[in-house]
């Protein structure tokens, strides 16, 4: 038998090996292109690349974490179609897929849908490389088996009569179109996925998207409207989000409230009645803690009247919650104490994996917003950029 | 044929003219499309119908139909529209 033992390195060469493996980089994607961000060791200094595809709208910006150097953009202009972007070397090259998303072509005399954009990235199982999964604007499911080359739809729900009708219409989702987002596979299992649709509810598979069930025991609809909450139709999950740390505990910003679920259980409990009434608990975005799956944080927007879709009384602030959504606590040092009327879209909040956690938010009015202590104090890391419609941390 | 491609769509040719050849408008766009990957969809949707934003003239003449015969002299424009002011 033959024994091999690793050479230690230098101190040095350890130094430099452990910096470069925590080497942070922040993917923003705006209204009118791209930006990367790269932090330094400390997550201090920040040197930025962009733009990249100026003046196209990118819904999603979105780095592989399975082999940390594919990149995949959601991309459009006011005047083309859809498509999508890929980098394998961090943005210094792109190409575009040979086959973007896009809905099969409906028979003679019958209307068929187009995508209008790709809303949603998301890598596939680990054991699974170079899948990816899109949500689409109308609302559809796409795989992709080669690392986002080529897409085809996924599954049956894109043209099954019933996801179809609580899909909706252009008049149904949110001002810019039905979104699905929120693909999210089960770490344990690649057959086990959810997504959601906004609007149309929460939707989970066991068998790798043969069948599907629906998830909205619990989610409140909108009062006064005489609206009926066992209808998918009827509910707006805005952002889900899963406890990496326990796959069976699920967050969910909905448009009525914040949500968690504990599978197996099917019911979802509103953890967002204990916010502040002045602040309350509609909002987009929503982040949890990498290694603690009581600790998540949210971004409230006024979601009052008319829906302003701005940070209440123009006083921005992240919560978190440190007890699965017993209790919450403001955080907002370092935010404008007054007269800030931006707020944080459903893609634009994330955190890395550091401890403490790093947080990133990017706002409608184009700042990038940071905080290296788990939310305690926040700092805004760029100005002026576009409007933001998504942040991505990830750590090379 | 000569084409006339948009700015828009310069990043595909760079230039803005191209080459295509076809017996009607749809061939000669998939054309353009086996010389300059990914173009097509850009200007046609998967149901087949120009997008919204995209406009094509024939000798001067706006076209919908794709199924448009077309002639090895024809002059072919396609126009990204300049909307929302």
């Amino acid at each position: 038998m033959t024994m091999t033992r690793k050479a230690k390195k230098p101190a040095a060469q350890r130094k430099t090996t452990a910096a470069r493996a925590k080497r942070a980089v922040v993917l923003v994607a705006t209204r009118k292109g791209a930006w990367i961000y790269h932090g330094d060791a400390a997550r201090k200094t920040w040197r930025v690349d962009g733009p990249h595809f100026l003046g196209h709208t990118i819904s999603h910006l979105v780095l592989d974490p399975r082999d940390k150097r594919t990149l995949l953009a959601a991309a459009k202009t006011g005047h083309l179609g859809p498509t999508v972007f890929r980098s394998t070397d961090m943005g210094k090259t792109w190409k575009e897929a040979a086959q973007p998303p896009a809905f099969a072509k409906a028979p003679e005399g019958q209307t068929g849908r187009a995508v209008d954009h790709t809303f949603w990235l998301t890598p596939g199982h680990a054991s699974e490389p170079n899948v990816w999964f899109a949500g689409t604007s109308p609302q559809g499911l796409f795989r992709s088996a080669d690392g986002g080359i080529t897409w085809a739809e996924f599954s049956t729900i894109n043209d099954d009569p019933q996801y179809r009708e609580w899909m909706g219409t252009a008049q149904d989702g949110t001002p810019d179109g039905p979104k699905m987002h929120s693909i999210i596979i089960d770490p344990r299992d690649a057959r086990h996925m959810y997504f959601a649709m906004s609007g149309g509810g929460v939707h989970e598979t066991l068998d790798g998207g043969t069948t599907w069930r629906v998830l909205i025991n619990g989610m409140e609809v909108v009062q006064g409207f005489g609206l009926d909450g066992t209808n998918p139709t009827c509910h707006d999950p805005h952002c889900l989000r899963m406890s990496p740390s326990n796959p069976d505990r699920i967050y969910q910003q909905n448009h009525c409230g914040i949500y968690r679920i504990d599978r197996p259980s099917d019911t979802w409990e509103r953890i967002g009645k204990t916010m502040p009434k002045k602040v309350g608990d509609v909002g987009f975005p929503l982040v949890v803690h990498p290694r603690d799956d009581n600790t998540a944080w949210v971004f409230p927007m006024d979601g009052n009247s008319v829906w302003p879709r701005t940070s209440p009384d123009g006083k921005p602030a992240v919560y978190v919650t440190r007890n699965g959504g017993k209790t919450w606590q403001r955080q907002d040092a370092g935010m404008p104490k007054q007269q800030g009327w931006w707020t944080v879209k459903r893609q634009c909040m994330t955190g890395d994996t550091r401890d403490p956690v790093g947080l990133y938010f990017g706002t409608t009015s184009g700042d990038l917003w940071m905080s290296r202590d788990e939310g305690r104090k926040w700092s805004c890391i760029a100005r002026y950029l576009p409007e933001i419609y998504a942040v991505e941390a990830a750590e090379l | 044929m000569k084409v006339l491609i948009p700015s828009a769509l310069r990043s595909y040719t760079e230039s803005s003219h191209a080459e295509a050849n076809g017996a009607t408008l749809a061939e000669v766009l998939l054309d353009l499309d086996r010389q300059y990957p990914g173009i097509h969809f850009r200007m046609i949707d998967e149901q087949e119908k120009v997008r919204r934003h995209i406009r094509i003239f024939i000798n001067g003449e706006q076209v919908n139909a794709l199924s448009q015969p077309l002639n090895a002299t024809d002059d072919v424009v396609i126009v990204q529209a300049l909307s929302g002011g």
